[in-house]
């Protein structure tokens, strides 16, 4: 049984109260909560085992290279990839998408062109105009239908010769679509073209297998999986890696400097210019396992029976159109009401303890798509619960009565 | 934290009244000045149109997308404005801002008041000043787009 009570113990925030009321968190795509383990790992790093890594012979900075290395393996366990060498430290999602865009990017022509998706975020769309800009390639983008499905009709149609990279994400933040990553790769390696997958709002509600996926990039966030923000991962298929050209250069990254010539460090360490965020690793490498303890299966299972409850219980409201209607969806339920502002909305619902996110979502083509400025998003957890969900609904309700005409 | 009182001051009546029905809303063809406003964190979007004659601002209209407070505040700024100098209109929408932005008030400031409820959420003020500092630009002439990111970042 999936013991959501216990689970949500494990979490000190959620017992917060705000603005006189239990707090219902309902924007885990945004940014997720931290069950104490994180936190405890994190401050246990600083009270006993900091120092900088892979360069001193003491004890402690023994003890912090060998803290960052066993987030790194959790990374590379949490993805299935073949070694470590291919798991690349970041700050997030969007630095691994400019890692790659910087490095990659650099061997592009012009009349290369780059495939991303209409629903992607702004992360997996600016870096790619910022490289085709430079190098006059272009960014091709596939459609999407009404409900939010990527047309893969449409997709199969825009791979071509000239594609250099496909990068879409895995699961829409906007919509909460779950893009068909297995046919798209297929596709893709078929011409042989690399896939890049954003897997910002994958990792945290299903298992992710690189191997499986075939992929040749995969990139998340630590803090969209109970792990703390500033730290993220670059999978890179080896064979990848290898042949990409440095991204930023310092230390760490080199194996010697010489003003005759520099030789830089294996991987992942190429990747890893400058003193890393070594207490990120570790709060990752915490949220990992607690994951990995809660069972990844189980919670995907469950997130399924909540996101049925809410589709059902927020579109059942008077007014309400669901915006993201995809067959195969996760966590996330975007709507509109009439006659109500998204904003609005967010601030009336926060008065009740209930907290959504309101806006563009960084998805400004999704909301262009859907002819909307904005929407309201509610994104689910494994700790939410249906109760939540409930409180929400009261709360549009409430926000119905206050501010509809 | 916020209480009810708050939120009730936020939504208060005539900040409802001019949000669902608001005033002025319409293109002006043709206007001598108009200004384009943008808040990026939510994507509201406001151009407000005036019609000049003598220095006098006779005519003001706004349009928008925008949340309830945004639609109210650009409507009453129409309502307040037509008839005035530019001079004494550019003077208002200081006037305003500096009130939205907690100063204590130096003059009546009549229905407009009523915006000030913005000031117990931090988040909400630039959804009342964005028409203000709209009109600025389309008096002053300025000519890219405002937005209410412009000096926090
Ligand atoms: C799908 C998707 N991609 C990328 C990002 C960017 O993540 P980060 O801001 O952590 O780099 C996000 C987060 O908002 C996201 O949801």
């Amino acid at each position: 049984m999936f013991d959501v009570g216990r689970i949500r113990a494990d979490f000190p925030i959620l017992h917060e109260a705000i603005n006189g009321h239990p707090l219902a968190y309902l924007d885990n795509a945004a940014s997720y909560q931290h069950p104490r383990t994180v936190i405890e790992a994190i401050s246990r790093y600083y009270e006993h085992d900091h120092a900088n890594v892979h360069r001193g012979v003491h004890t402690l900075s023994h003890r912090a290279t060998e803290a960052q290395e066993r987030g790194r393996e959790a990374a590379r366990r949490l993805l299935n990839a073949r070694s470590v060498r291919e798991i690349v430290f970041t700050r997030g999602t969007t630095e691994a998408i400019n890692l790659v865009a910087a490095t990659l990017g650099q061997s592009l022509r012009p009349g290369d062109e780059i495939l991303i998706s209409h629903m992607e975020h702004h992360s997996n769309i600016v870096p790619w105009q910022l490289v085709c800009e430079r190098s006059s390639a272009r960014l091709v983008v596939v459609p999407i239908n009404d409900r939010g499905e990527i047309l893969l009709d449409e997709y199969h149609r825009l791979l071509s010769e000239r594609t250099r990279l496909v990068a879409m994400a895995h699961v829409s933040n906007a919509l909460g679509t779950v893009n068909p990553v297995a046919a798209i790769v297929a596709a893709a390696r078929q011409r042989n073209i690399p896939v890049l997958l954003d897997g910002a709002q994958a990792v945290a509600h299903q298992r992710v297998d690189v191997r499986a996926l075939d992929c040749d990039f995969y990139a998340f966030s630590g803090h969209k999986m109970c792990g703390p923000t500033g730290i993220g991962v670059l999978y890179g298929r080896e064979e990848w890696l290898q042949r990409l050209p440095p991204y930023q250069g310092g230390g760490d990254m080199i194996l010697s400097v010489s003003f005759s010539g520099t030789v830089y460090n294996e991987l992942p360490y190429r990747f890893e210019a400058g003193t890393p965020h070594v207490a990120g690793a570790v709060g990752l490498g915490a949220a990992i396992e607690y994951l990995e303890a809660v069972g990844l299966e189980r919670i995907e299972h469950y997130e399924a029976g909540l996101l049925a409850y809410a589709t059902e219980a927020i579109g059942a409201v008077s007014g309400v159109r669901i915006i993201g209607q995809a067959a195969h969806k996760a966590g996330v339920v975007s709507f509109t009401v009439d006659g109500i502002h998204p904003h609005d909305l967010g601030t009336v619902l926060d008065h009740q303890g209930v907290a959504i996110r309101t806006g563009h979502h960084c998805a400004m083509p999704v909301m262009e798509r859907f002819g909307l400025a904005g929407t309201a998003r509610a994104s689910f957890a494994f700790y939410n619960t249906t109760a939540e969900i409930d409180r929400l609904v009261a709360a549009l309700a409430v926000a119905r009565r206050m501010l509809q005409p | 934290m916020t209480t009810d009182a708050q939120l009730s001051r936020l939504y208060q009546d005539i900040v409802l009244r001019h949000s669902r029905n608001p005033h002025n809303q319409r293109r002006i063809e043709a206007a001598q000045a108009h200004a384009d406003g943008h808040n990026p964190l939510c994507g509201d979007r406001i151009t407000v149109y005036l019609q000049l004659e003598h220095g006098h601002i006779r005519e003001a209209a706004f349009e928008a997308v925008g949340c309830a407070i945004s639609l109210a505040s650009a409507s009453m700024l129409t309502d307040a404005i037509t008839g005035c100098s530019t001079a004494e209109a550019l003077n208002l929408a200081g006037e305003v801002e500096a009130r939205l932005a907690g100063q204590p008030a130096t003059r009546d400031l009549g229905e407009i008041e009523a915006l000030s409820g913005v000031r117990a959420y931090p988040a909400r003020v630039r959804c009342a000043t964005l028409p203000w500092r709209t009109l600025q630009a389309a008096l002053t002439g300025a000519a890219q787009t405002v937005s209410t990111e412009a000096e926090t970042r």
